[in-house]
Order: structure tokens, then sequence, then C-alpha cells
């Protein structure tokens, strides 16, 4: 099988969500979750992509890029509102992790 | 411009432009609501006659067909919605307008409230009326958006994590969402729910895709074990806000796993996942119901009995979809879960404007400051009891109405066990609800610092709420043949 | 006009209920008149129905709700012995607690409450369906609780929750086999035998035990009596209304329905039901009286003794033949009058003289003579002496006993006769023969404290003697067996 564009895009996409899956999952400072979640939204926004390109015939179907630019759109005020939450956040609790994922204050820091 | 269109525009735009009014002009939060309220009641108003009368609409917006357009639908259950929606609104906004009130004080809060509520508004109507996958998610998307920054919007400590707990699952969510919207997309190119409808099944990523979906669904209706960030949030908000997140937010997303099983992919549910889905949900109204009989604390009770009932509403999954769509009980499954959201959605906002008032009362929500407060606010602790009687689903209220219906279809459909656990969700209900209400019965202590008053124009919004729950079982014939307008699959027969 | 009437025998105590709530406390005059006054018409309303029919009427009102779930009200002559006794003794209870509680304070809430339990009580007489009957059912167990928990003290929260805690799973139990019969036969129409045989033996014997635990809370079934004797925390008139006019009362009829209406007497014996439902009726007679002798509050005696008392009702219908059905009927009535008078006397003895324990009974005979007149007549009536209106109903349960084939419900009945004369003698022996305490002269003022008293004193006495009478419960009891269950 021979590698297409679209789906050397579609594994891109789905490595990337991988990626950003195991960073949210796996940080608990929330910045870096955040940033997981951008990368996890870019893989999906590939594959998106790949699948606008299914017919060659007929040459790139414009509803999902249309999709992406909306999607990118709410992606970023998402990102925006979690940082602004985050600064907030930050400041009072002098934290950037949620107080159940909080450990940097702990003597205990480092054990299992 | 039809009258229908006229009634659409009016239901989608008037929030939104009331949200921009209000940030524009933050001094004017309470009149640009009222008049938002008069615009949106009207248009749901025509709408709902125009349902009525001449069943479902459809609207695509500039003339543009799916699957290049956007397409605007109005059923009975999104006429039901909306209606619940606008009423449940009328009455928070109309508590909210005093602690709000713009001017006053230099409050952040009195100026963010009003954009921010009624953005919410705007963003539910619009997933109500949506009729693809994608705008749900762009609707889904602000409506979350809007909630968390509602969680924080006193910029405390504890609900600034919360607001952030809450973010995390929500980006959760709506990643899964959307990746499995992608694979569908991909897969049939089109994201038209008619459409879908008959394309869905035929291709092998299907299941991975509405797997997909309903994962981050889930995670939005705080379905166990994604429960985690409900009841921290919905106690920590201010309480008209956790009127608006408890009672209708969870229902967005349940609206739409709605649509997607039962209209977009009726074919691919397999009974292996409406049975995860009505256990998830049974162990949800277990785990819920516990830890809220464990709460001191009178919201933190009532968002965890928000876990336990929305718990309750997955039910519809093993009894009315996939197989059993077609079998007779599968009309009384479904209107019985309707029912039980829309009674769910009066009921548990009335409760937390009652909550709030008594902590405006009283200064606080923990339950021995509550003790003899049916004195000083006795409409107030009715209301509340009214309300604990829709959530415990005793008659003659909209919830036992639900209750009634799914437990004859679970009879019926020779799966008693959902019945039994319906029963024992009353009981628990009745078990973590009866410590307020008894101790708001009791004798004040003599030591006790008196309750401040409440005007009884304010105690009179929560208390029509939980009379409308109430109302909505005694007079259940009408909305439930309006649920029904425009539903796929099955007709109302074999209920008799 | 035929479905009106029902509908506005309802509304004659729920538009009181609601009104009352928003009446003033200090507006006495008005509260008074509208409970009376509902509770007037009310009586009206019923005796022309009585007549009506009598003579072969029938009134149906009905409202849908979703399919298959709509209220249907229908009168038959069950539903009116029922109706008539809670209307007679709203009523009498509504004038005695007007006097009882005089200027104190929350009335008006308790007042509410009060009309909506009779509300609940009257839907529950005249409803025509399952559904129907639970939904008053709930609403009664909802609307007794403020009652219960009036005095706003620990103890009353305390007896309140017990209640609840009886009264809500039975409630759920009683869904649950609501809903299994009729997932199974669709609504069920007291009126319209459904056919339940669609259920196999074993499904139908367990709902009809869901039935029993369902309904035994309210009757007050050993075990599940608990809360009754608790409940004693509250004012008199709520003993009234929970021991005569509604909450007991209520279970018991349900018996009467599920047996006679919903299973029909061919089924139960098929089934093999109605033996150890008897046979748990009887263990409760015995039970209760037992119970009742070693009290030594008034309050708490009477109160089991209802427990004992309300079971003949569940073991009359229990026995399944037509004598017994009379007999169970009629002491519904009986009980409900002798009790009331009862209750109504133990709530002066405490109100006026401050009496409350058996002992602070000696010599009140000549210091309270009215009051003590009643409860003597109330007191002999429950023992049963000829030919007081206790009498009559274990006559009949006895034949009815026999007639069934279960002779040792004869046994039960004599045994329960001796025990209620070991715990009712030795009170009336003190009251009229003890040493006073002290000669003091409780007023027995004013008259609405004591008239009711003596209205159901008298009226206890005159059902037993003129039991013979065309319009006496026992005739209505017999009319309604004839009617409706003879084959």
């Amino acid at each position: 099988m021979v590698l297409s564009a679209s789906l050397l895009y579609g594994l891109c996409g789905a490595a990337l969500i991988g990626l950003g899956l195991y960073g949210f999952v796996v940080h608990r400072r929330l910045i870096r979750r955040v940033l997981a979640f951008n990368v996890i939204g870019s893989g999906i926004f590939l594959l998106f992509g790949a699948a606008a390109y299914r017919d060659p015939v007929a040459g790139s179907d414009p509803v999902p890029q249309a999709m992406i630019i909306t999607g990118i759109v709410v992606a970023l005020s998402a990102t925006a509102l979690a940082l602004a939450l985050i600064v907030a956040h930050a400041r009072l609790a002098r934290s950037d992790a949620l107080p159940e994922d909080d450990r940097s204050g702990d003597p205990d820091e480092g054990r299992p | 411009m039809t009258a229908s269109a006229l009634a659409l525009a009016l239901i989608l735009t008037a929030p939104l432009f009331g949200a921009l009014a209000a940030m524009l002009m933050g001094r004017r939060g309470p009149a640009i609501a009222l008049a938002t309220i008069i615009a949106t009641a009207a248009g749901t108003l025509i709408l709902l006659v125009i349902i009525a009368t001449e069943g479902a609409v459809h609207l695509a917006i500039g003339g543009w067909e799916a699957p290049l357009g956007i397409q605007l639908r109005a059923d009975g259950l999104a006429g039901g919605f909306i209606a619940t929606t606008a009423l449940v609104m009328g009455a928070i906004l109309a508590v909210a307008a005093k602690p709000f009130a713009g001017g006053k004080t230099e409050r952040r809060s009195a100026y963010t409230f009003w954009p921010l509520a009624l953005l919410l508004w705007g963003a539910l109507n619009a997933i109500f009326l949506s009729g693809d996958l994608f705008n749900l998610y762009v609707g889904l998307e602000l409506l979350t958006l809007v909630a968390v920054a509602l969680v924080g919007i006193e910029g405390k400590r504890e609900t600034l994590a919360a607001a952030l707990r809450y973010m995390m699952f929500a980006l959760m969510g709506s990643l899964l969402y959307l990746l499995g919207a992608a694979l569908l997309y991909a897969a049939h190119g089109t994201l038209d729910i008619a459409l879908l409808a008959e394309r869905v099944g035929s291709a092998p990523g299907d299941i991975v895709a509405a797997a997909a979906i309903t994962g981050g669904l889930a995670a939005k209706t705080a379905l166990f074990p994604f429960h985690a960030w409900l009841p921290p949030a919905h106690s920590g908000a201010p309480a008209p806000a956790s009127a608006m997140l408890s009672g209708l937010v969870p229902k967005a997303s349940f609206y739409i796993l709605l649509r997607f099983w039962f209209e977009a992919a009726p074919d691919l549910a397999g009974s292996g996942v409406l049975m995860l889905l009505g256990g998830l949900g049974a162990f949800a109204m277990v785990y819920g119901s516990l830890l809220a009989l464990h709460q001191d604390r009178l919201k933190l009770i009532i968002a965890y009995s928000t876990v336990a009932q929305l718990g309750y509403l997955f039910f519809i999954f093993p009894l009315a979809g996939g197989e059993s769509a077609a079998q007779p009980w599968a009309a009384g499954a479904w209107s019985g879960a309707i029912f039980h959201a829309l009674s769910h959605a009066m009921a548990k906002a009335s409760m937390f404007l009652c909550a709030g008032l008594i902590i405006e009362a009283i200064g606080h929500d923990r339950l021995p400051g509550m003790k003899g407060i049916v004195r000083a606010l006795p409409m107030t602790v009715f209301a509340f009891a009214l309300a604990a009687i829709t959530l415990m689903g005793l008659p003659p209220s909209g919830g036992f109405t639900a209750k009634y219906l799914m437990m004859t279809a679970s009879f019926a459909a020779g799966q008693p066990f959902w019945a039994l656990m319906l029963i024992l969700a009353g009981l628990l209900a009745a078990a973590y609800l009866y410590r307020p209400l008894a101790l708001a019965f009791a004798l004040p202590d003599e030591d006790a610092p008196a309750p401040k008053a409440v005007s009884r124009a304010r105690q009179f919004a929560p208390l029509a709420l939980a009379l409308a729950a109430i109302l909505l079982g005694i007079l259940s014939a009408a909305p439930f043949a309006f649920i029904q307008i425009g539903r796929p699959g099955a007709a109302v027969e074999g209920l008799e | 006009m035929t479905a009106l009437l029902p509908v506005l025998i309802l509304a004659t105590s729920l538009i009181p209920a609601v009104a009352t709530f928003f009446i003033a406390q200090e507006n006495a005059g008005w509260r008074n008149a509208l409970n009376l006054g509902g509770a007037l018409i009310k009586l009206g309303l019923i005796l022309y129905m009585l007549i009506a029919v009598a003579g072969g009427t029938l009134y149906e009102a009905r409202l849908e709700f979703v399919p298959g779930l709509y209220l249907l009200l229908r009168v038959d002559a069950l539903s009116l012995l029922f109706v008539t006794l809670s209307a007679v003794l709203w009523l009498l209870t509504t004038i005695y607690a007007i006097a009882y509680f005089g200027p104190k304070p929350n009335l008006s809430r308790f007042f509410g409450f009060f009309s909506l339990c009779v509300f609940a009580t009257t839907g529950i007489a005249l409803s025509g369906t399952l559904v129907t009957f639970f939904i008053f059912y709930e609403l009664l167990t909802l609307s007794t609780w403020p009652l219960v928990v009036h005095k706003q003290d620990d103890k009353s929260i305390i007896a309140g929750r017990s209640y609840l805690f009886y009264a809500l799973p039975a409630s759920g139990a009683l869904l649950v086999a609501i809903i299994w019969l009729e997932s199974a036969t669709g609504p069920i129409e007291f009126a319209r035998a459904a056919d339940l045989r669609l259920l196999d033996d074993t499904s139908l014997r367990i709902i009809f035990a869901l039935f029993v635990a369902g309904l035994g809370v309210k009757a007050a079934l050993v075990p599940l009596h608990g809360w009754l004797p608790s409940a004693m925390a509250a004012p008199a008139p709520v003993s009234a209304l929970l021991h005569a006019v509604a909450v007991v009362k209520a279970g018991a009829f349900g018996f009467v329905r599920i047996i006679y209406d919903v299973f029909g007497i061919a089924l139960v014996a098929e089934l093999r039901v109605g033996l150890p439902l008897a046979m748990l009726a009887s263990v409760t007679i015995i039970f209760g009286s037992l119970r009742a002798l070693q009290q030594t509050e008034i309050k708490k005696r009477l109160a089991y003794s209802t427990v004992s008392q309300v079971s003949y009702i569940v073991l009359g219908a229990a026995l399944a033949g037509p004598y017994a059905v009379i007999g169970g009927l009629a002491h519904l009535v009986h009980q409900g009058l002798m009790k009331i008078t009862l209750f109504f006397c133990a709530g002066i003895f405490d109100e006026r003289a401050g009496i409350r324990r058996i002992d602070q009974l000696n010599g009140v005979g000549a210091r309270m003579p009215f009051t003590s007149v009643c409860f003597s007549l109330g007191a002999l009536g429950m023992i049963g002496l000829p030919p007081l209106a206790g009498f009559v109903s274990k006559i009949y349960i006895g034949i009815g006993g026999i007639q069934s084939g279960a002779p040792w419900v004869i046994g039960v009945l004599a045994a329960s006769t001796l025990l209620n004369a070991a715990y009712f003698l030795p009170m009336l022996y003190r009251i009229w023969f003890g040493e006073a305490q002290d000669d003091s002269r409780p007023g027995e003022r004013p008259f609405g404290i004591i008239v009711p008293a003596v209205i159901t004193g008298l009226a206890s006495i005159a059902v037993g003697l003129f039991a013979g009478w065309d319009l006496s419960p026992l005739a209505w009891a017999t009319l309604i067996v004839e009617r409706d269950y003879l084959p």
C-alpha cells in the first residue's frame, strides 16, 4: 500500500493525539495539561484535514476546512480561558496544580 | 420572514444580543436580562404553538441545505427543553437581580454575571436547535466555557480550583467528542444528524467514533466515573449560577447524547454498550446518593444529588435504545427520561435558589445553621420541600410521572432491575433530603442569631419553579403528547 | 353532574387546605370558618350522594395524565362508607382541635396540613384505580408528617423520622407491586376485574406480599407497627386523625380494595395467600393487646390498642367470607368512632388536668364526669360488651371465620376480648372507684372540646344498639357485600 498524503496526515494526526493524551494524563501541572490539550487538538484537526482529502477526483472538501477553522477558534478561546484561570488560581494558591494533585509543599514529594 | 423563522431567530439571538449588551452596559444587567427574558419567552411561545399545531420545524439558514448549510430544527423534544430552559432561566435571573445588581458595589462578579448568564442561555438554545454534530460541538463548547467561567466567577481559591478541575474534564470531553465527529465525517462525509442516520453503521470506525462521542459527552454530563468535578463546581458557584449549572448545563450534553444515539446512530447500539451506560448510571445514582448523605453543607448535598439524579437519566439507554427502540415500551421509557430531565431541571434549579436565599438569611449553608429556618423563610422551605418531592419521585410531581413511565417500561422489558434501582433512588433521595428539611422544621436554638429578612417576592421565584415541576406531573398529558412530536422511531402505541 | 360531585367533594377539603396556609395566625375566625364550612359542605354533599348511591347511581370523574396513567375517581358503596366516616370525624375533630389549641401558635400550618390529610383520605376513598389510590396514599404520607412533628421538639422530630422511615419504603413496595401488575395487565380499575392470570402464581404471590408490606405500615400490622406508638408525641387531634379518621384506616381500606377489587376472593383463595394474612392479622391482634397491657401511659396504651383493633378489619378482609368482611367493614366505622372518643378524652385529661399516666386516673370520674363517661363508653365498646359496637363486629368476624373454615378465629377473638378487658377495665376502675389524689375540678371547657367526645361516644353506642337499622354501618357494609362481592 502506497503511503498517500492523506494517510500520512492521518497517521501524524493519530500520533499527535497519542502524544497529547499521554501528556494530559501524566502531567499534574495545569499549564502542561493545557499544552497537551492543544497537541491533541492539533492531531484531531490534522485528522479532519486528512478526511477532507478523501476523494482525489473532486479535490478537497471545503466543509472540514471550515470546521477546522471553527475548531481552532474554539480551542483558542478555551486555552485563553484556561490560562486566565490558571494564572488567577496560581496567584491565590501559589501553585500551578489542582489541590488534589498538588504535592509541591508536601514533604513526601517524590515518594510513590 | 415566516413566523417560525422569527421565533427561531428570537430564541437564538435574543440571549446572545442580551449578553453583548450586558457586557457593554455593565450597570444595566438586570434591565437587559428582563428584556432578554421577554424576547426569548415570546419566541419560545410562538415556537411552541407552531410545533404543536404544525409539527416539527426545519430551517436552513440562508437557504443552504445540508450538508453544506446550517440546519436548525425544532421538534417536540427541542421545544420542551427550550421552554423549560426559558422558565428556569427566568426564575434564576429574577432571583439574581438583587445580589448581582450593578452599581451599588464595585464587585467584578456583578458585571460579569449578566453577560455570562445570558451567553449560557444562548448556548443552550443553540444546542437545542442544532441539527448537526458540528454545530452541537460549537454550542457545547460555548456552553462549557461559560459554565467554567461562572464556576470561577467569585475568584476565590477553592472556586477557581473547582473551575479548573471542571475545565480539565470538559477539555478532555470536548476533544473526545471532536475526535468522534472527525471520524464520522471521514467515514460518511456529513455530520448532519438526519443524513448520518441513513449512513452510520456501514463503516468499521463508527463504533470507535460513537465511543469517543459518548465518552466525551458522559464526561460533560458527569456520568460516573467522570463525576468528580461536579460537586465542588456546583456547590462553589454563587447560588443562581449553581442553579443553571446543575439544572440546565448537564442536560445539554445529555440532549446531544439522545440526539446521537436515538437519531444519528440508532442501529449502532449493541446491548453491551447500552447496559454499560445504564449500569454506570445506576452506579452514579447509588454513589452520588451515598455521598450526598454524608455532606454537612446544603449546597454540597444538592450537588451530589445532581450526580445521582443524572445517573438515572442513563436508564433510557438500556430501556429504549438499540433493539428495544422498536418495542412497545420504548416510548414510555424515552418519555420518562425526558420527563425526568425536565422536572429535574426545574426542581434542582429551585433547590439551589432556595439554598441561595437561605445563605442570604443565615450567612452560610452549614446544616446546623438551618435549624428552624422555616419560621423566617416559610415560602422558601415550602419550595424546597416541593422540589424534594419531585426529586424523590413522589406523586403527583413530574418526577413521579417519569419514574412511573420508566418503571413500567422496565417491567415490560423484562428488566425489573432498573425499576428497583429507581425505587432505591427515590428512597435514598428521601434520606438525604430529609436532613435539611427536618432541621428546617425543628425549633430554632435559642441563642441562634436571627436570620436576615428576605423579601417575599424573591422567595416566590423558587416556589414557582418547584410548583412548575409538580404541575408537570399533574398536567402531564399535554407535555407528553408535545415531546412526541417529530420523535423518530416507534410511535406511542403499546402503552395501554 | 356525575363527574362533578366527586371532584366537588375533594375540593371541599382541598380549597380550605390551600387557603388556610395563607391565613395569618391571628385570623382565627376566618380560619375556623373556612375549615368548618368545608367540612359541613362536604357532609352535605356526601349525604346527597349516599342517597343517590343507595338508589344505584354511579359517579365517575377522570383526569388523563400520560397514556396508561390517569386519575379516576369513582364512588361506590365501599368508598362512601369510608368517606362518610372520615367526613363526619373530620368535622368533629376540627371542632375539637379549635377548642383544644385555643390561641396556640402555628395553627394555620396545622389546619392547612390537617385539611390536606383529609383531602388525601377522601381521595383514597374515592379512587377508582390502583394508581389513583397510590397517588393519594403518598399524599397522605407527606401531609401527615408536618402534623406529627407539629410541636417541633426533639421527640416529635424523632417520631416524624420514624414515621417516614416506615412509610417511604412501604410506598416503594406498593409502587413496585402496582407497576409489576400493570406492566402485565394494563391499568387496573377496581370496578373492572383485570385478568391477573397473565402473571404466574409465584409472581402474583410476591406481588401480594409487596401489597401487604406496602399497606401494612399504615394499617400497623406487626412487625410494621413501630411508628404508631412513637407518633403519640403529636398533639391529641393528630392522634385522633392518625387512629380514626385517616391514616390507619387508609391502610385497612387498602387491604379491602386489594383483596376484593384487585385480586378477587377466588384468586386469593387459589393462591392461598388469604390464610397467612389472616394469621398475621391475628398475631397483630394478640401482640397489640399484650403490648397495650404493659403500657403505663394512657396514650401509649391506646396506641397499642389501635394496633390490635385495626387488624380486626384486616382479619375480616383476609378471611374472604361474606360475614367476615361485613364484620371487618363495620369495624372500620365502629373502631373509628370508639377510638376517636378515647383519644378525645385522653386529650382532655392531658390538656385540662395534666393526666398522662394511668395511675393518675384515680378518682377522676367525679372530677371530670363528662369526659370520664365518654371514655368509659369507648372503652366498653372496645372490649365488645354486648350490645355495643365492638361486639357486633366481633360476632360477624367470628361467624365469618367459621364460614371460611378457620374456626380458630373464634379463639383469637376470645383471647383478644379478654385482653381488651384486662387493659381497659383497670383504667375504668381507677376512674370511677380509685382514691382521688386531689379534689380540684378541672373545667371541662370550652364546649368545643367536650361536645365532640360526647357525640362520638353516643354514636359509638348507637351503631351497636341500632345495628339492625337500615342506615347503620352494619347495614351499609351488608349492602356493599351483597352488591359487589357476592357471586
